[in-house]
């Protein structure tokens, strides 16, 4: 190494400079990147959702509708579908009412620490079950457990009541404690569970259809 | 350590004594960190011990975030402490330093005692400003982050102005450049988005580049400095590794962010590009690896030859650190990262208690272990010994907090396996297959094992901090 001229290998300049390059290379094709992903999961506008074009990341008038989440043959995972206009808690939400409950719930899961027990997306604590596809699990459609226990007639009334009161209905040893959520915020969480789960999430969490099916054939999937 | 407040012999400099003071305040934050994760282990178990008074999200989050301060804290310090050896330099403004340090101290209390007291707050802006963002890692609020952001601005403006006016090392230019990298990346997490996946895409942005980058980086060159310090490694041979290391680490890390965007609304494309590279990442820890011992053998096999009995070290616990970091971070950033890193397996092991098991030794043997060894340095520098040896303290606490952190990193890889067969595969990760899988007895007693090298490694942290307590003074008497 004294002599910098023996070979190219044992160059102090030759690694700076190959660091340099690679890291100026590697930094420049992600921000390439992220350009081309930002464009693709920034929020689709109502209009989309009424030309049924899809969109990575709908609306937040997606409350609106009916969501599912169906094995795709073509990209051999399941996708979420958004399916016939279905009343959220008893009404059509406007495309301004509708933003801001989703601002209200989005606030809300970080006001209340959601993440420090659940996991959004896959990404969280990993005490509680992941809240990706909450709103499509059985245990809160009609018949469900969760559903039943609380008493209320749709989904989103029976989650509300849930995270108002999440200590009065214990489903297992390990309890949700109480926030302080109030109705509005509670509203707005569901609000934000159920555009979560109209999100493209390249099949993750997989085999969850799985989970519906086995509840539609009337089983359970309690061992 | 606590002593040498007072009593220390820093020969004036000013820069060193900040770096020990940002120690000192790294290992009461490292308990801190410690007492809340054996909280939470043992809510996993108990799940009624403290429900409603001190939740599991209030533990877990002062758990990762007394993590991720009391590592920064010791990377600032660790900066002070070498900013001179490298520069030449005495330190642009310590002064101001040293007020940063206190300004950021108080923030970081306050901060810490709403978390306890306050907890959460109610659905608005207020909440995210003052009492707790709720994003993992950053949860810290957005007034603390704009402190945080004017500290480290002190922070770097004096680094870099002693750069300026001092030597300029190898060693030290990737280190002003990684910093800037390191301090900048904060800023992407730092605005609120109603849109999940924008959130997430961002938060990346700053975990990942930092635990995947620039930390990364930064360990390679606190590694290349205490191998000069400590061994007595040349410089020429030590800078060429760094170089090839930020190579490989920004050549794999910075593209591996992939791995992190599979699955929260991101196109398919980051499939192939987060595979790839991230399972390149491995590749600079095995370089970091073989560049330790290697330098180590080589130094020891130069001493032994011109006839010096014993080690070659001039400080055996800091040494020993090393060696451990540089196993740790291969095997918990490298090897237990690549387990789940491809999508075909990460779709199923996304946010289980695998995460959990790489978390967990990777935070350990890439970061904490290379931190420590740095108190050691700084302990040694404090008392002015010339050449410090492990006590029978020191052996205690790197074997015991090492043991307890890979048998808790065995029982939750094994939590894990059970959670990814049962809910994930076999039971299709729904709500109640959540909870199946958390009853499973194995699961439990994986579990109950998790807690109890908890405890193992708590008892090494008490012979931790009584070694740095008492090393000095006893080297110095002795």
């Amino acid at each position: 190494m004294a002599n910098e001229n023996l070979s190219v290998w044992t160059s102090i300049p030759f690694w700076r400079r190959s660091a340099a390059w690679v890291t100026g290379f590697a930094s420049i094709l992600l921000i390439w990147l992220t350009f081309d992903t930002l464009g693709q999961i920034s929020m689709g506008t109502d209009a989309d959702l009424k030309a049924g074009t899809t969109k990575r990341v709908p609306a937040p008038t997606v409350i609106n509708y009916k969501i599912g989440y169906e094995m795709s043959a073509k990209r051999g995972h399941e996708v979420p579908t958004i399916g016939e206009k279905q009343p959220f808690f008893g009404k059509e939400w406007s495309e301004k009412e509708a933003a801001d409950l989703l601002h209200l719930g989005k606030l809300t899961s970080q006001a209340k620490n959601c993440m420090d027990c659940h996991t959004l997306l896959g990404n969280g604590a990993y005490y509680a079950p992941d809240l990706t596809k909450a709103w499509l699990d059985p245990a809160w459609q009609k018949g469900g457990a969760m559903q039943g226990m609380t008493g209320k007639s749709t989904t989103e009334e029976a989650m509300a009541e849930f995270l108002q009161h999440p200590s009065t209905y214990p489903t297992h040893a390990r309890m949700m404690p109480n926030l302080g959520i109030t109705a509005d915020e509670a509203k707005g969480l569901v609000a934000f569970l159920k555009h979560m789960s109209s999100i493209d999430t390249n099949g993750f969490p997989r085999n969850f259809s799985k989970t519906v099916d086995q509840f539609k054939a009337g089983g359970s999937n309690a061992h | 350590m606590l002593t040498s407040i007072k009593t220390n012999s820093f020969a004036g400099n000013k820069g060193k004594e900040l770096g020990m003071m940002y120690f000192r305040v790294a290992v009461i934050l490292f308990g801190a960190q410690l007492l809340m994760g054996l909280i939470a282990a043992i809510q996993f178990l108990v799940p009624g011990f403290l429900f409603e008074l001190f939740d599991f999200s209030v533990a877990r989050m002062v758990h990762i975030n007394a993590l991720v301060v009391w590592m920064l804290y010791a990377m600032i310090g660790s900066v002070y402490f070498m900013l001179t050896d490298e520069t030449e330099h005495e330190g642009v403004a310590i002064g101001v330093g040293k007020l940063a340090f206190w300004v950021l101290t108080a923030a970081v209390t306050v901060v810490v005692l709403v978390f306890i007291f306050v907890q959460v707050g109610s659905g608005t802006e207020a909440s995210i400003w003052f009492i707790n963002e709720g994003r993992e890692y950053l949860e810290a609020p957005r007034w603390a982050d704009i402190g945080i952001v004017v500290v480290v601005l002190t922070f770097y403006f004096n680094v870099f102005a002693t750069y300026i006016k001092g030597k300029k090392t190898g060693i030290m230019t990737v280190m002003v450049a990684n910093l800037m990298a390191l301090a900048g990346l904060y800023l992407a997490g730092m605005f609120f988005t109603d849109n999940i996946s924008m959130d997430q895409f961002w938060w990346w942005w700053v975990i990942h580049l930092w635990v995947e980058a620039t930390w990364e980086v930064f360990v390679g060159t606190l590694a290349a400095y205490a191998l000069i310090k400590i061994i007595g490694a040349k410089r020429e041979v030590v800078e060429m590794w760094l170089w090839i290391e930020v190579l490989m680490l920004f050549g794999s890390g910075i593209l591996g962010m992939g791995h992190h965007y599979f699955w929260i609304g991101t196109p398919e494309y980051w499939w192939e590009i987060g595979a790839l590279f991230s399972a390149l990442e491995p590749v600079p820890l095995i370089a970091m690896f073989v560049h330790v011992l290697y330098d180590w053998g080589k130094e020891q096999g130069i001493a032994k030859a011109q006839g010096q009995v014993g080690t070659v070290a001039n400080n055996t616990p800091a040494l020993s650190w090393i060696v451990t970091n540089a196993f740790g971070n291969f095997l918990g950033a490298g090897i237990w990262g690549f387990f789940h890193t491809l999508p075909q397996v990460n779709i199923y092991t996304h946010g289980s208690q695998f995460t959990a098991a790489h978390g967990h030794l990777a935070f350990f043997g890439a970061y904490a272990t290379i931190l420590i060894g740095m108190f050691y340095l700084g302990l040694q520098y404090a008392y002015g010994i010339k050449v410090l040896k492990s006590t029978f303290k020191s052996k205690m606490a790197i074997f015991l907090i090492t043991f307890g952190v890979v048998g808790m990193t065995v029982a939750l890889t094994i939590a894990g396996y059970e959670q990814v067969l049962v809910e994930r595969a076999e039971l299709g990760a729904g709500w109640n297959a959540f909870f199946v899988a958390q009853n499973l007895p194995w699961y439990v007693q994986a579990q109950m094992w998790r807690a109890i090298m908890g405890v193992v490694t708590f008892v090494g942290f008490v012979y931790l901090v009584w070694d740095l307590l008492t090393i000095g003074q006893e080297a110095k008497e002795a």
